[in-house]
């Protein structure tokens, strides 16, 4: 059977009037797009590999090369769209089920962007954050409901194990195994100078990086990889993933072919067997039982780490909140709809769970509803794209942020969302050697410090303009927050009002 | 004194450097006019073996072998740079001969030729290190 020829998605124009032949765009390219023909003397390419990583364009020395998406085009049908169509093809032609990468491209709604902050004017002064203090620090972890005293009057200052943040934002879980060697170093000496948080993911820690512990969370997910006494030990933070918004109730599967070397050693797994974690933590199938792994965490840390529980954002996600906050964990985090992912199955990625803005309002509700918001931190992630996102978060009721897309954005992750190719021209999600190299950590971490010390900046200019000079008073403060272009239902679960209201 | 120094660890083998390097010794204000269907003569140059790939160019070392055996007396060293004058080389490649590194190479006019730190072309500054997409060039006090 001969598959069914599929057009491909996009074109390389070379100008060649521009280009000079240096062959890098051949060298950098993993796909082998780009060949150099010597009896023509000229730079050809082969379009059909190519996955618009923008490698060649951006490392092109006289800029003569642009991608650009090909316009053949199958007959225009506003039902069948030739994305569909060609998912068709290709199903017919393999059988198996599609494998994306990265957040869901979809149009689906993007609340953040419907979502407009508050200034103050005349009633009440503005504050330039360049001139006066302004606090961006947070603390996550169960926060004591009333003040309580000794018999002879003094205060009890004893908290529950807390993170300590400079700002109100982490980079989130990202297995080492998924990415390379060089991007954890990256993250986890950026969160450091940052004094922010990163988060292995569920892959263990590999041993060079047990030195930065104290701003390292580390996950206990359903396969258990990694996960040994030290491990515990080190981190600032325990973190048990229940799910994953990019794909929420299903598992994972990192194929045996990157199981080599330090990645097996790390996730305590022979060479060459595939990592699968189990959709479900067999050992959990109820609040009761997420309890009995919350404190047999805290036991082996002595109660002296917080234990986050991260879940994805789904349809009775106010509900599950209300247990996990009764589980004894200490942080919920909550995954959106549009969070990255290494590899998911298309469909899954695409049209399973909510969007982390409806889930986060009516977590934060339910939570103040129920009494019990002080019994945990939220933490919510899924695309948080900008300094005015982390801020919106926070308003709606947010301690902090979580951040992976915009973190290997500024790594140089250009989204081409091949992921699972395992091929990155960028040296983020790849094990080969030649391409791990491209990512020099001491420019990746000073990336990712430039980007959050910016967003800090902005932080601090947007709560300025509102008159709030600490974190602390933004949090849970909607007033801040008007909708444009909602229904009356969707302003009613955001719990803001329209604009001009 | 501030060098030219490899880190083998990043260098990812594109050869940019070598392009930096030619355009920058050029003289001309357009990459493509400058480099476009002409053979390049850079001053740097990738050494490779496998997935090994490094640049070499002028170590600007403390007792030159090429000064030592430039018979027209054109090879000198002022303020710790190895320099050629173009007008008193004689083309006879005694230096390319010597230079342990292979760092000095013919130049298109047959003339011998080597890294100077782009001190005195347009880029100011060496192009090698200025361009390279990964760090693995570095231009700093040791």
């Amino acid at each position: 059977m001969i598959d069914q020829y599929i057009y491909p998605e996009f074109e390389v124009v070379r100008n060649q009037s521009r280009c000079i032949s240096c062959r890098v765009c051949e060298r950098q390219c993993a796909n082998e797009v780009h060949r150099y023909d010597t009896d023509l003397g000229v730079m050809l390419s082969d379009e059909s590999k190519c996955v618009n990583c923008q490698r060649c364009v951006s490392l092109c020395p006289t800029h003569a090369l642009k991608i650009v998406k090909s316009d053949c085009r199958l007959r225009e049908n506003a039902n069948w769209s030739d994305q569909t169509i060609k998912e068709i093809y290709k199903q017919a032609n393999s059988g198996g089920v599609l494998l994306s990468s990265m957040g869901n491209p979809k149009p689906l709604p993007v609340y953040w962007d419907k979502i407009l902050i508050n200034a103050s004017q005349v009633t009440n002064p503005p504050i330039d954050p360049l001139r006066e203090p302004m606090e961006t620090k947070v603390f996550l972890g169960k926060k004591p409901d009333k003040i309580l005293r000794r018999a002879n009057g003094e205060l009890i200052t004893q908290l529950p194990p807390q993170i300590e943040l400079s700002m109100p934002v982490m980079f989130s879980a990202m297995s080492y195994g998924s990415i390379s060697y060089n991007a954890h170093a990256s993250l986890a000496r950026a969160a450091t100078e940052l004094g922010i948080c990163y988060n292995t993911g569920e892959g263990g820690l590999h041993e060079d990086f047990y030195c930065y512990g104290e701003n390292t969370i580390v996950q206990v997910a359903s396969g258990r990889f990694g996960v040994h006494k030290n491990y515990l030990e080190v981190a600032a933070a325990v973190e048990i993933k229940m799910g994953q918004g990019a794909k929420p109730g299903i598992g994972g599967h990192l194929p045996g072919a990157k199981i080599v070397g330090d990645v097996s050693r790390t996730r305590m797994i022979p060479e060459g067997t595939d990592a699968i974690s189990p959709a479900p933590h067999h050992d959990i199938y109820s609040i009761e039982d997420l309890r009995q792994l919350v404190y047999s965490l805290k036991e082996a840390t002595d109660y002296k780490k917080p234990v986050i529980v991260k879940v994805a954002a789904v349809h009775n996600i106010a509900a599950i909140a209300s247990g996990i906050a009764r589980s004894g964990a200490d942080i919920i985090a909550i995954d959106g709809f549009r969070g990255g992912t290494g590899a998911a199955p298309t469909r899954i990625r695409d049209n399973v769970g909510i969007p982390i803005e409806l889930a986060l309002a009516s977590v934060d509700q339910r939570l103040r509803d129920e009494g019990i918001r002080n019994n945990v931190s939220l933490v919510v992630g899924g695309s948080v794209r900008s300094a005015a996102d982390v801020v919106k978060a926070v308003a709606l009721g947010a301690d902090a942020v979580y951040v992976a897309t915009a973190a290997l954005l500024a790594l140089g992750c250009h989204l081409c969302r091949t992921c699972h190719s395992g091929k990155c021209n960028w040296g983020i999600a790849t094990q080969r050697p030649d391409l791990v190299k491209r990512l020099n950590p001491d420019i990746g971490s000073q990336r990712l410090v430039n980007l959050m010390n910016a967003w800090r900046h902005e932080i601090k200019e947007l709560m300025g303009g509102m008159g709030i000079n600490s974190i602390e008073s933004l949090r849970g403060n909607r007033l801040m927050l008007r909708g444009v272009g909602l229904t009356a239902k969707e302003l009613e679960i955001l719990g803001i009002s329209h604009a001009g209201e | 004194m501030k060098r030219v120094y490899v880190n083998e660890q990043w260098c990812l083998g594109c050869h940019l450097c070598e392009y930096n390097c030619a355009f920058a010794n050029s003289g001309l204000t357009d990459m493509v006019k400058a480099l476009k269907d002409k053979p390049i003569y850079p001053r740097v140059h990738i050494e490779q073996s496998g997935d090994i790939t490094y640049a070499v160019s002028c170590r600007h070392c403390k007792d030159p072998l090429c000064v030592k055996s430039c018979i027209a007396g054109a090879i000198n060293k002022q303020d710790g740079i190895v320099k050629i004058d173009k007008n008193k080389c004689v083309g006879c490649l005694t230096c390319v001969l010597v230079c342990p590194y292979g760092a000095v190479r013919p130049g298109p006019t047959g003339v011998a030729q080597k890294c100077e730190l782009c001190l005195e072309n347009s880029c100011g500054e060496p192009a090698c290190v200025k361009g390279c997409p990964n760090n693995a060039i570095v231009y700093e006090e040791r």
